[in-house]
């Protein structure tokens, strides 16, 4: 993790308040670029932590990446039963349309699988109200796994390096008894069978981020970058099915077939262990987790975005690189006391212990590590109403 | 046309001032809603110009693939009208032949209820033949029949190339797609079918015909028009369909001949609710100007279609 | 004289010889099916199932003539076709009612999915939460808008090309009804969602938006198949009633209308199945809620193909719960369909004039 140490004790001490109270006293937050603001940013904090949970009430609307479709289920459920008089609706119409959804200011927050571009952070500055702009929260992470089809393994778990995995996918190795399949799994006997990669036929974040991951990781083999549509943009050939549900069905129709999808959905197919720092781990959502840690912050708009490019080859062993890291995005200031109640407790509940448990029981996500849900909580604690 | 006839009618008519005035009110009620039909469609013309033409002249490489429109879209129409031949070649001759056997082979009281199944299988929504397709039907050609016609039929271009494991081809979007249209065509087919005239029929089997004659020379000349609106219904909504195909295509970027790989070009229709939900600035513009081309294809079939059908025997042409 | 040769043929062909051609067939099939498939009790029924009418044509020949062996031979094709297309509708629907049943239980029928945690814990133990009443209500609310637009708007326009319209207009109105069923159902829900939004500001999601795009998707099939059975309606029906001097409309109303009232039904139904299995559209203009909404007019609705989409491609964990969902509310789907389909079957019945097949 990228954070400067002085800092960080005062994030702590925030964070903790954040977490217990909703905001409570901010005074010891790292001084913002315009006292005005921040004045009024103690002001909100105040009102919220003196308002009883069940004052909440109102419909949050949300609206984007499907990928976020049941962790959202967690969190409403969650979400509602601590403020009973709140709604949370969320519309999974895709990263895209929730982006502009929200930047159209049809929805309070959008869910998106990449941060908000530049174009469009511009454009947040006239959705929002104040000039600050909207900042990107990275409250989801789910672990890609690559799934087999290959029954004559017999339990033993295939282990692929970044290169093998690119040369598959890019079917530069097109059977499974090649060699590069065979230095990465000494002993194990591979059978004579070709290799059908299955891939995403929808553009989904999951296909960006595991591309991003095959381009970080493997770029003198995987050369067409990180991209969001296979057909147009990759190697081309292998098989295409829509949504993590098809990948995983067709991976599991056709013997000597390989995939990427959600690591929840996988079911009973086994998942490749994936070569990091010299050696090969299985995916855990734990392991997932650690990857926004060591993950640096774009950053430039303002300090509280969290906008990440997340880092896929990490130096440690215990991180799993291929994950999908998805945000929401909100305003930092918005027009009534109201929006920025319920946006504030809901980013709340989500950052927390309780919110990343409810996402990993419903959907199987890692949980974001506590010092990152510390330095977002900050983050969450500057929304405030516009003035 | 009628219209001489209905205006002597009109001229001789008893109830004169309120049947002319129910007239004024019944004429203008029924040419507004085909001129609110003409508005409609003229603002969502306007609409998907206007949100598509940025697709069409922007510059490929800020886009995926980097292709210009023609490009992109070529394979897209190619995939598009070839599920949807595909389909309408399997679906057209087996509805006409099932409206058939209800309309005229079936005991009238069987035929009664099973009209009334077939207009419900039109009715199940596509999602769920798409899920079935790729549930019941891929595993079952992909185990069964693909490999068979790979072996044994790879001379013939359409069977070339490495057969699909999985089954998500063009023939099994076709099969798919035929099946949701089937019902369509079915249900109008035998709905003129039984309008046939009696009389007709009767003459034509008095005159010693056989069943197959009778229903060559009164029932299919008669029924012809209703059945060519059918079929194009059916090519409408195969030509549209969007989940069923989505959901079992396997698509790559090309033109790709043979139904039996897993390279297939993809449908319009198919590609749209594929890409749109994460795609965002020109590539929006650029799905939408792809829904114009799909428009205009749609254009020319049923402008064909009826140029075909209006050779045929209609009671109001009389 | 043609008649007794017909008698006489048909008792050649006796339902003993048909009996025997069959057995021939299957005969026949086995062996293909041990030469090409290897012997396998389906490829056998397959390759029979084929090689029947053939083998009917061909001894039809033989013992009669040519004009009885190709009546026969369309007959038997068409009753082979007719099984050939019942095959997978059955396959379907069966498909449906096996997975749906698993959750087609009271909880489904009554509940929503506004989920306590202790929900989700006890879906995680494996048993039923969650239910579907609101996406039910929405679907029926949503789609009685589409067919109150669509429906009337569709008859009233097939009424003036069939009965009043001459000239361009009627061109105009026909081919853009036709360039209207080649509309992407996507561009249709953005269609209408830009429509509301120049209306009522950005973000309106409402039941009533969803029916319009619905509306947009159903008119021309309303449109097409309601003006094809206007045209069957033979000229002498309308021109005794003018003859009695019936004014035009009530012609219309009372004898063109009733005439081809089932036509028109089936073809409004065909136009409602047309749109009531659409996810894509409906998720544009009218959101997803986790409760039950009646006003069309104002907030957001669930409808059961959106619910039964995002339950499938989004099922969470433990995935089967999701997906169980996911199937009922297909199957929901289905009976929803079938009520009103019976509905509109027994209204056409008592609509329609008596003395009509």
């Amino acid at each position: 993790m990228f954070i400067r140490t002085k800092r960080f004790a005062a994030l702590a001490v925030v964070t903790s308040l954040a977490l217990a109270a909703c905001g409570g006293d901010s005074a010891d937050e790292p001084a913002a670029e315009e006292p005005s603001t921040e004045d009024t940013a103690e002001e909100t904090t105040a009102t919220t932590a003196a308002a009883p949970a069940s004052d909440l009430s109102g419909t949050l609307i949300g609206a984007g990446a499907s990928s976020q479709a049941a962790a959202m289920q967690g969190w409403q459920a969650g979400f509602q039963a601590e403020y009973p008089n709140a709604t949370v609706e969320y519309d999974p119409i895709g990263s895209g349309g929730g982006r502009e959804a929200f930047l159209s200011g049809g929805t309070m927050f959008a869910g998106s699988d990449a941060a908000l571009k530049d174009a469009e952070w511009e454009l947040s500055k006239e959705r929002c109200a104040g000039d600050l702009g909207a900042i990107n929260l990275p409250h989801y992470i789910s672990p890609i796994a690559i799934p087999y089809n290959l029954p004559s393994l017999d339990g033993t778990t295939l282990q692929l390096s970044p290169a093998t995995i690119a040369g598959i996918f890019a079917n530069e190795i097109t059977n499974w008894s090649a060699d590069e399949i065979a230095a990465d799994n000494p002993g194990v006997d591979l059978p004579d069978l070709a290799i059908n990669p299955v891939h995403r036929a929808d553009e989904s974040g999951t296909t960006e981020n595991f591309t991003d991951y095959l381009a970080q990781a493997a770029g003198d083999v995987w050369t067409y970058g990180e991209i969001e549509a296979w057909d147009a943009d990759g190697p081309g050939g292998g098989e295409g099915a829509p949504q993590t549900s098809g990948v995983v069905a067709a991976v599991a129709a056709g013997e000597g077939s390989i995939g990427y999808a959600d690591a929840s959905q996988i079911g009973d197919l086994p998942a490749a262990a994936v070569g990091v720092a010299g050696s090969f781990v299985e995916f855990s959502p734990e392991a997932a987790g650690r990857i926004v840690d060591s993950s640096e912050r774009t950053g430039g708009r303002n300090e509280y975005d969290f906008a990440i490019s997340v880092n896929r080859t990490p130096d440690s062993a215990d991180t799993y690189p291929i994950a999908l890291v998805s945000y929401h995005i909100v305003c930092l200031e918005y027009e009534t006391q109201e929006e920025v109640d319920l946006v504030k407790a809901f980013m709340t509940y989500v950052g927390s212990d309780e919110g990343q448990a409810a996402s990993a029981a419903s959907a199987g996500s890692a949980p974001i590590s506590p010092e990152v849900q510390a330095e977002i909580a900050m983050s969450i604690a500057a929304i405030t109403v516009a003035g | 046309m009628t219209q001489s006839t209905i205006e002597s009618a009109q001229g001789s008519g008893v109830e004169g001032r309120t049947g002319r005035f129910g007239d004024r009110i019944f004429a203008g009620l029924s040419k507004g809603a085909g001129v609110l039909i003409l508005v409609t469609l003229a603002g969502v013309a306007l609409f998907l110009f206007r949100e598509g033409y940025p697709g069409i002249n922007v510059d490929p490489s800020e886009m995926d693939g980097s292709d210009t429109f023609i490009q992109y879209v070529g394979p897209l129409v190619f995939g598009t009208i070839f599920a949807a031949l595909i389909a309408l070649a399997i679906a057209a001759p087996l509805a006409i032949a099932v409206a058939l056997f209800i309309s005229h082979y079936a005991p009238r009281r069987v035929a009664r209820t099973l009209g009334y199944l077939i207009d419900l299988l039109a009715a199940i929504p596509s999602v769920v033949f798409g899920i079935w397709g790729i549930r019941v039907l891929a595993p079952l050609l992909a185990q069964n029949v693909y490999p068979w016609l790979g072996d044994n039929a790879s001379f013939i271009p359409l069977f070339s190339g490495s057969a699909s494991t999985s089954g998500r081809t063009m023939l099994t979007a076709g099969m798919v797609l035929a099946v949701v249209i089937l019902p369509i065509i079915t249900a109008i087919s035998r709905e003129v079918f039984l309008q046939t005239p009696r009389l007709h029929e009767e003459a034509s089997l008095a005159l010693g015909a056989t069943k197959w004659e009778m229903i060559r020379q009164a029932v299919i000349p008669y029924g012809r028009s209703g059945v060519i609106s059918g079929a194009m219904l059916g090519l409408g909504r195969a030509l549209g369909e969007t989940m069923a195909v989505a959901i079992i295509l396997s698509p790559s970027d090309g033109y790709f001949w043979s139904i039996i790989t897993n390279q297939n070009s993809n449908t319009i229709a198919s590609n749209i609710a594929l890409k749109f939900p994460e795609s965002s600035g020109l590539e929006v513009n650029r799905l939408i100007a792809t829904g114009l081309v799909l428009f205009v294809i749609t254009f020319g079939v049923n402008a064909l279609a009826r140029r075909v059908a209006a050779a045929g025997f209609s009671g109001a042409d009389g | 004289m043609s008649t007794l040769a017909t008698s006489m043929t048909s008792r050649r062909m006796s339902n003993q010889g048909h009996v025997a051609v069959g057995l021939a067939t299957v005969a026949v099939g086995f062996a293909v099916s041990a030469a090409l498939n290897g012997l396998s009790p389906s490829w056998v029924i397959v390759w029979s199932f084929m090689l029947y009418p053939i083998a009917v044509y061909v001894s039809s020949r033989i013992l009669e003539d040519r004009r009885q062996a190709t009546d026969r031979l369309v007959r038997v094709s068409v009753t082979l076709a007719f099984v050939v297309v019942v095959l997978p509708l059955a396959s379907l629907v069966w498909t449906v009612i096996r997975e749906g049943a698993a959750r087609f239980d009271a909880t489904f029928l009554t509940g929503n999915m506004r989920l306590t945690p202790e929900d989700l814990a006890a879906q995680n133990g494996g048993e039923a939460v969650g239910g579907a009443f609101h996406a039910m209500v929405g679907t029926l609310i949503v789609t009685s808008v589409a067919a109150l637009i669509a429906i009337p708007l569709g008859l009233f326009t097939a009424i003036y090309l069939v009965e009043y319209g001459r000239g361009r207009l009627v061109k105009a109105i026909t081919s853009m009804v036709d360039v209207m069923t080649g509309i992407p159902s996507i561009v249709a829900g953005l269609f209408s969602y830009a429509l509301f939004v120049l209306i009522l500001g950005p973000g309106t999601r409402t039941g009533l938006a969803g029916g319009v795009a619905l509306s947009v998707l159903m008119t021309p099939v309303v449109v097409r198949s309601a003006e094809e059975m206007l045209r069957l309606v033979p000229n002498e029906l309308r021109e005794a009633s003018y003859a009695l001097g019936v004014p035009r409309w009530k012609t219309i109303v009372k004898v063109v209308l009733p005439t081809a009232i089932a036509g028109i039904l089936t073809g409004s139904t065909l136009a409602i199945a047309r749109v009531i299995g659409e996810t894509a559209p409906l998720l544009v203009t009218v959101g997803l809620a986790q409760e039950t909404n009646l006003n069309p007019f104002d907030g957001r609705m669930t409808t059961l193909p959106v619910y039964t989409y995002y339950q499938y491609v989004q099922p969470g964990i433990p995935t089967d719960a999701g997906q169980s969902r996911a199937w009922a509310a297909a199957l929901m789907l289905v009976i929803i369909v079938a009520v009103l389909f019976t509905l509109g079957r027994v209204l056409a019945r008592v609509l329609q004039p008596k003395g009509m097949r």
